[in-house]
């Protein structure tokens, strides 16, 4: 098959610059960490602060510095709503839905999930900027979506 | 390996073929159902820009009782039924005109086309009676009423008998001209209904297996995880069923438009043959943010994301180098004095061309969305319709409206209404495309929820006001462009006079000579399908092994809307 040698030398080129973007990426997700969700658990976690419950959200600090969140999302709030920590901690989320699918999106960090019924969203993002953050619900859930938000508050130390 | 000589689309003296009367009105009751609907979709998307930008005109308009039932309907009719009703009526036409011989037969395709109608009168109804606010995704648990599921299968279903109407009258060809490749138009739309007919799979199971059960209390509830996962099976494919249209026209029809010649068709059709294979097994893309689908399977769909952007590389390359050849012809010098030498006075061409120029900002911001953990950043903000209305709104649809320049006077044999409204039509279509797009993007990377009413959202963050108001002003220009695209096509079927002489249907011929051969197998499909198949099964098989054996039909059905 004939191919000019133009064309032959333009996807040669575009194809070279993928492979440099999935190396990007590969190096993003493997050295600087950062990860996307994958397995985590289908049912309510027992994790190291304590047993999940899907009625009742809450924020237990496991050490100086590092935070674990039972978070609920329900049409059409999140449970808890209001997250005060200091500036510098750890914070790892584990979120449930009891009813449809939502979204967690807290503004500019890398922490963006999809809240699926029968799965557990979890992330984990450090606090080091002090001053409130907005998270929103980022996926459609009936007529009051646009109400579903919430704030982490970093509090300066 | 089989190889059979160049032979050009069009023998001679049969340019002249015309499809019989039936066919041609077929033709024109899908387009025209099709862009009614779209005119419905537009108006809505006009409430929705004014919206972001604080104007909340809902309480002013009929049968729409809130933004997201405005949105649901605006999704549905302007990517489901727009698109799916003139691809029927174009690619049904393309192959019966590329195979110079009458379909088999178009009473199934008037078949299909009430089937279809009957389904679409289902979601018409459910949608304007806020009984099916679910959007285009309809993710369970959030419920409808069974009649949407009933009537979107009704719709698909409708897409498989096209197939079969196309493959059938291929096979007929196939035997009265032995040896023949197919003809490029033709073999264009059966990539595209192949191509989807095996895409279809995922949703067909989830609809007919899951969601119309459940939504009738047959089944005790759903599995989210794994209606999301069947869904998108089927719903990434889908922005290939709409874009490989537009395809056919920009790689066998619109050099013949500029005066040009395509400058490769075994490249051309080898494009095609790739998206049969590549289109289906990326899906993950959409579900980065998944919980329970592993992180390495998601970085197997984003490689394969990356390798079906390599057909529409190849595509650029081709198509321009078409191009060029017309425009050289008409006079143009230098290094892009064939470009301004293109007949950009002809809407059809203009509206096709401006397409193409936005489809490739939309095929940028599409590698950003399906870069793995870039994803992280843009998934469910405004920056992701920002990308897909410089697709499917803008190659896809400036790209069917530019067909619809001259195919629906050639169909209806009537004068096109107005040329010089279809001439200013594209540009503002481009330039309110370029400004609500633009909006769109900035106001998702400022993280600005998509499929949200936002002018009513307490959390509206002030750096979003700017962009907010270029969506809303990009929209205003859209929906005008609309509406003089809808005046002219629906003045040109009722208002304009019928003409003697039935324009040519413009059908480019390869460059000959350099290219020498083709190989058979461009022309065939089945190593296709089966790569297909194998493909599917590396890159879904495990996971959906798992979601099926851990399956629990546990969560009832919501309506929160």
């Amino acid at each position: 098959m004939h191919i000019d040698r133009y064309e032959r030398m333009w996807i040669t080129l575009a194809g070279v610059m993928l492979v440099i973007f999935a190396i990007a990426l590969g190096f993003s997700s493997a050295v600087l960490g950062v990860r996307l969700p994958g397995i985590d658990d289908q049912l309510l976690p027992v994790a190291a602060a304590g047993e999940h419950d899907i009625a009742e959200g809450w924020v237990r600090e496991l050490a100086p510095g590092r935070y674990e969140v039972n978070m609920r999302a329900r049409v059409w709030n999140f449970n808890p709503s209001e997250i005060r920590i200091p500036a510098g901690s750890t914070v790892t989320f584990y979120i449930h839905s009891e009813d449809i699918l939502h979204g967690f999106k807290i503004q500019d960090t890398t922490v963006s999930l999809m809240i699926i019924p029968g799965q557990t969203a979890k992330a984990t993002y450090t606090f080091d900027r002090p001053g409130e953050y907005l998270f929103v619900c980022h996926e459609y859930c009936g007529a009051g979506h646009h109400f579903m938000s919430g704030r982490v508050i970093v509090e300066e130390l | 390996m089989a190889a059979t000589r160049v032979a050009s689309q069009s023998v001679a003296g049969a340019d002249a073929y015309v499809p019989p009367e039936t066919e041609r009105k077929l033709s024109l009751a899908f387009i025209g159902v099709g862009f009614a609907h779209l005119l419905v979709g537009v108006l809505l998307g006009f409430l929705q820009g004014l919206e972001h930008a604080g104007i909340d005109l809902y309480a002013y308009v009929p049968l729409i009782r809130h933004y997201y039932q405005g949105l649901a309907i605006h999704g549905v009719f302007n990517v489901l039924v727009f698109t799916t009703y003139f691809i029927g009526g174009f690619l049904l036409f393309a192959v019966g005109r590329g195979l110079q011989r009458p379909l088999i037969t178009a009473g199934w395709g008037w078949a299909t086309f009430w089937l279809m109608t009957v389904g679409l009168l289902l979601v018409d109804y459910t949608l304007f009676t806020n009984q099916a606010s679910v959007l285009f995704t309809s993710y369970p648990p959030l419920q409808a009423h069974p009649l949407y599921y009933v009537g979107l299968a009704l719709i698909v279903v409708g897409t498989w008998l096209m197939t079969v109407i196309s493959v059938r009258t291929t096979l007929a060809w196939r035997r009265e001209n032995p040896g023949q490749r197919t003809p490029l138009i033709t073999f264009g739309a059966l990539v595209t209904l192949i191509m989807w007919t095996a895409a279809s799979v995922g949703i067909a199971v989830e609809f007919v297996g899951f969601l119309i059960p459940w939504s009738l209390g047959w089944l005790p509830g759903t599995d989210p995880l794994l209606m999301r996962t069947l869904f998108w099976m089927s719903g990434h494919p889908i922005v290939y069923f709409w874009l490989l249209p537009a395809y056919v026209t920009w790689y066998f029809m619109l050099p013949k438009q500029v005066g040009g010649k395509l400058f490769s068709e075994p490249l051309a059709r080898l494009a095609f043959l790739l998206f049969i294979p590549l289109s289906l097994p990326v899906g993950f893309h959409h579900q980065y943010l998944d919980p329970g689908v592993s992180e390495g399977y998601k970085a197997i769909h984003a490689f394969l994301t990356f390798a079906v952007f390599m057909p529409s590389v190849i595509t650029a390359f081709t198509v321009l180098a078409s191009l060029e050849i017309g425009g050289r012809a008409r006079g143009g010098r230098g290094l892009l004095g064939w470009v301004t030498a293109l007949p950009w006075r002809d809407p059809s061409v203009a509206a096709q061309l401006l397409g193409m120029v936005l489809f490739s900002l939309g095929g940028v911001s599409g590698l950003i969305n399906a870069s793995f953990n870039v994803n992280l950043v843009v998934h469910n903000t405004m920056f992701v319709p920002g990308h897909f209305h410089l697709t499917v709104g803008s190659a896809v649809a400036l790209s069917f409206m530019g067909v619809s320049y001259w195919l629906v006077p050639y169909l209806s044999g009537r004068k096109l209404f107005s040329e010089g409204m279809a001439r200013f039509q594209p540009w503002l279509w481009f330039v309110g495309m370029l400004i609500m797009s633009r909006g769109m993007s900035w106001m998702g990377m400022l993280g600005a929820p998509r499929r949200t009413q936002l002018g009513a959202a307490p959390y509206f963050l002030p750096e979003w006001e700017m962009p907010a108001w270029m969506t809303a002003i990009g929209g205003v220009m859209l929906t005008i462009s609309g509406l003089l695209f809808f005046i002219n096509l629906f003045a040109t079927l009722w208002a304009s006079k019928k003409v003697e002489e039935r324009g040519e249907v413009p059908l480019a011929e390869p460059v000959n000579g350099q290219l020498g051969v083709v190989p058979g197998w461009l022309d065939r499909f089945t190593p296709w399908v089966t790569a297909t198949v194998v493909l599917v099964l590396i890159a879904y098989g495990p996971t959906l092994y798992r979601l099926f054996s851990e399956m629990s039909l546990t969560f009832p059905g919501l309506r929160p809307y």
